[in-house]
């Protein structure tokens, strides 16, 4: 049996998607932990809780009485100076809700990961992406991991993203609820001296200081909320060169490659499916069986869900005729899914274009089966051909 | 090589900590794997499943196991749910089962798949080792050995890294190797 390559100076392990976030919040050398420790959390603030109380990590953890506290104890204490972490998923998000706007607006440098699941009615606790779409214009970061390795390198990148001086926003790490959270993979882990060369402590900007009073989140009326909110689309402006450099400087660190956006095979595409996540993995490996058959298809996703990579993605998707949006999650009354709005925004003005199809997918942990994904290849396939799209919205594996 | 093993049982019996333990230890000779656990109704005694998918290769795909090379049911009381534990099954592949008899139809719905079949007693092993029907670690030791897909060194030592707790790493050790030793091929 092959024995897989050992990197200088990187330990390989088997972890859940919730140990290794976890691990990395650990190496990342966190001052102040606030979570709500009920369902719909994970086991991240769980192993979290273990490190602080073994003396591993030597944080503040605040076990509060709801989700809406976490983030308002994380908003208070990432103003204060420190390096925060906070986990939740679904109904949590959803009472973080109020806070998400105020965490950004007030630029904290707030990590979050966000083990996505379903949003309530029914009740699930399984994978859809409703929660982090909810929140895609709150003004946080958003990555979405692919693998256990991706949740790992994500969080530790996320903490340099939003606390470079030239960012100070929070960052979101999705992970998909179960099929990453829960479930075990190998992936190298660093060094703890390598993460602290990588992520050295926090510099607080203009923190809280009993010695130096401010105002922190004032009222701002018809007379300057507006040109508060334009100064702060200017800077989530500056966000992505600064995502473009710590990927490259991560890169140095890991030797892993990390880039907005990932594509396989769409150089020479006739169609391709674009997807979030875990299932992103699941798209490639049908899109390699059916290129060994001599068919021209090809898989993109997105490492970087906010800001989105719309310039980029519009590069990859050159000379793409057909393109299936997958959605993992859905909007009702709206023109099309979260991810399909984007795209379809993304390509607005351009004079080339592929037809867009909008696939529905996954939703509540529904498995995504390969025949799935190669049902997207063949409607965008017939789109191609016929030069039209019959049926903008496909709902995958529904019964 | 891509192995996909799918583990039955109940809740609280062990069935996601066999997978995973199983992972792990292919983890620590190289391999590549994919553990998940079916998380249904997680409540003592609802039947649970769990996955693990392992390869000389990355593993890419993200969904669950449909087509296992082995089934094992740790739990004797689901034997009788014949087309569930065969449901999917490859041909000439390998079940093992937890059971002092294995029971008829599930035998018959076996050797009609071809399958090679292993049976053992761990309800014995785990009550006179842990005091109670825990099958999780019995029935992993029986599985490594009617497979040989990883060494038992390798599960032993991914028990010891899991479990830290020298008391429980050896009762755990002890366990597995009764059932290994004790795992005997029927069919």
């Amino acid at each position: 049996m092959a024995v897989a390559l050992q990197l200088k100076g990187q330990r390989r392990v088997g972890m859940t998607g919730d140990e290794a976030v976890a691990y990395a919040v650990k190496q990342a050398d966190v001052d102040v932990v606030a979570a709500y420790p009920i369902t719909p959390q994970t086991i991240i603030v769980e192993r979290i809780a273990d490190y602080v109380h073994d003396g591993e990590l030597k944080a503040s953890y605040v076990a509060v009485e709801s989700e809406h506290s976490a983030l308002s104890a994380c908003v208070g204490a990432s103003l204060a100076g420190a390096r925060v972490f906070t986990a939740t998923s679904s109904q949590g998000l959803a009472l973080m809700w109020e806070i998400m706007w105020i965490a950004s607006a007030m630029r904290t440098t707030i990590v979050m990961a966000l083990a996505n699941r379903a949003l309530s009615a029914p009740i699930n606790i399984h994978c859809s992406h409703d929660d982090a779409y909810a929140v895609r214009d709150a003004g946080w970061i958003q990555f979405f991991a692919e693998n256990v390795q991706e949740a790992y390198d994500l969080t530790l990148m996320a903490f340099r993203v939003s606390e470079d001086k030239r960012v100070l926003f929070p960052s979101i790490v999705n992970l998909d609820g179960f099929i990453l959270s829960h479930a075990l993979e190998p992936l190298y882990v660093l060094e703890d001296d390598v993460v602290r060369e990588f992520l050295p402590p926090k510099e607080p900007v203009n923190p809280i200081d009993p010695e130096r009073p401010m105002t922190y989140g004032p009222l701002a009326l018809f007379d300057y909320y507006f040109e508060f909110k334009k100064a702060q689309a200017e800077a989530f402006k500056s966000v992505y060169p600064v995502i473009l450099e710590v990927f490259r400087e991560y890169e140095k660190y890991s030797g892993r490659k990390y880039e907005p956006v990932k594509a396989y095979g769409v150089e020479d595409a006739d169609v391709a499916v674009l997807i979030l996540g875990s299932s992103a993995g699941t798209a490639r490996y049908v899109a390699r069986r059916l290129r060994s058959k001599g068919e021209k298809v090809g898989v993109v996703s997105l490492t970087l869900y906010r800001p989105f990579p719309a310039s980029d993605l519009v590069a990859k998707l050159k000379g793409v005729k057909a393109l299936v949006v997958m959605d993992r999650s859905y909007s009702f009354g709206s023109p099309g899914a979260q991810l399909f709005m984007d795209v379809a925004a993304a390509f607005a003005n351009e004079s080339e274009r592929p037809l867009l199809i909008n696939a529905i997918y996954g939703l509540g942990g529904r498995d995504l089966l390969p025949e799935h994904v190669e049902e997207a290849f063949r409607k965008a396939q017939e789109a191609a051909r016929a030069g039209k799209v019959e049926e903008r919205e496909l709902w995958l594996g529904v019964r | 090589m891509l192995y996909e093993v799918r583990w039955h049982g109940r809740g609280g019996q062990g069935v996601v900590t066999a997978s995973d333990l199983l992972a792990r230890a292919a983890i620590l000779e190289g391999k590549y794997v994919y553990h998940a656990p079916e998380f249904g109704p997680e409540r003592r005694g609802a039947p649970v499943r769990a996955y693990t998918r392992i390869a000389d290769e990355p593993i890419e795909q993200h969904f669950g196991v449909y087509n296992p090379d082995a089934v094992v049911v740790i739990d004797p009381s689901l034997q009788s749910a014949t087309s569930l534990i065969l449901e999917g099954v490859k041909k000439g592949g390998l079940l093992v089962v937890n059971a002092r008899e294995v029971h008829r139809s599930l035998l018959e719905g076996a050797k009609a798949l071809g399958l090679s079949v292993w049976s053992v007693d761990a309800f014995k092993v785990a009550m006179e080792v842990f005091g109670r029907p825990l099958y999780n670690t019995p029935m992993l030791g029986a599985f490594v050995k009617a497979s040989g897909l990883v060494a038992l060194e390798s599960v032993l030592k991914a028990v010891e890294e899991r479990f830290k707790n020298p008391q429980l790493v050896a009762r755990n050790v002890e366990a597995i190797k009764r059932c290994y030793e004790g795992v005997k091929r029927v069919v």
